[in-house]
């Protein structure tokens, strides 16, 4: 678990691959061809991105002919609503320990 | 808009408290006491100044971003599972202050190198939301 959560967040640490994804989430299935050419990178920059995705499970590719059809897979954010959630949590408590420290400071 | 859905995303914790903001960015910025609340850590309101924040279960390390001193106070957040960065705003108000923390995970990049379809993106934030909320 803690292997998929750090892959996840290794390939949404690259703004490009953040785009890509939220590209496909937006668009649907997109050949590379047409991810590429808005890209302003060349297509096997846009492949090495997309394998990243596809390894932390937030994309899936689909082969039809001689094109490579990729889809965005969203439920595989989870680890990162978890790490919000958690997050949440930790700062939460430590507001209320903030609240204790302050009651102390004024005696 | 030039922050994608993902970016946006953040922790936020906000509270009131019946303290004056000098108060709270004395609990804010002296070790001793962030020790008692947060974590023992070297914190000081010095912008670029390198810390550690360290707990029983492990450490956070942390570089000082941004200081207004009584306002915001942000540092990186490099521990626990994710880079980010925690910024602390003070807005005072009639009973004293209010305190919002937000963490944000990922840092948007000035130097880009793909744009989407920007007319999309309003839109676009509100599915993202949505399909994050089938998760939970």
């Amino acid at each position: 678990m803690i292997e998929t959560r750090d892959l996840l967040f290794k390939a949404l640490s690259d703004p490009t691959r953040r785009a890509l994804f939220e590209r496909l989430c937006e668009s649907g299935e997109q050949s590379v061809g047409a991810l590429t050419a808005p890209a302003g990178i060349s297509q096997p920059a846009v492949s090495k991105h997309l394998a990243v995705l596809r390894q932390a499970g937030l994309v899936q590719d689909r082969q039809q002919g001689r094109q490579a059809y990729y889809s965005a897979r969203p439920a595989a954010l989870a680890p990162l609503v978890d790490w919000a959630e958690r997050m949440a949590r930790f700062w939460d408590a430590r507001f209320d320990d903030l609240d204790d420290v302050l009651k102390r400071m004024d005696q | 808009m030039n922050e994608t859905a993902i970016e946006a995303r953040s922790v936020v914790v906000e509270r009131e408290f019946a303290h004056p903001p000098a108060k709270i960015w004395r609990a804010l910025t002296q070790p001793h006491l962030v020790a008692e609340w947060l974590m023992a850590g070297d914190v000081a309101a010095t912008p670029g100044h390198r810390f550690r924040f360290g707990a029983d279960w492990g450490h956070v390390d942390c570089e000082v971003v941004e200081v207004e001193p009584e306002r915001t106070l942000a540092y990186s957040w490099d521990g626990m599972g994710l880079e980010s960065t925690v910024t602390w705003t003070l807005t005072p108000t009639a009973a004293g202050t209010l305190l919002r923390m937000e963490q944000r995970g990922f840092q948007p990049d000035q130097k880009l190198a793909y744009h989407g379809a920007k007319a999309g993106w309003p839109r676009f934030l509100t599915a993202l939301d949505d399909l994050l909320a089938q998760i939970d």
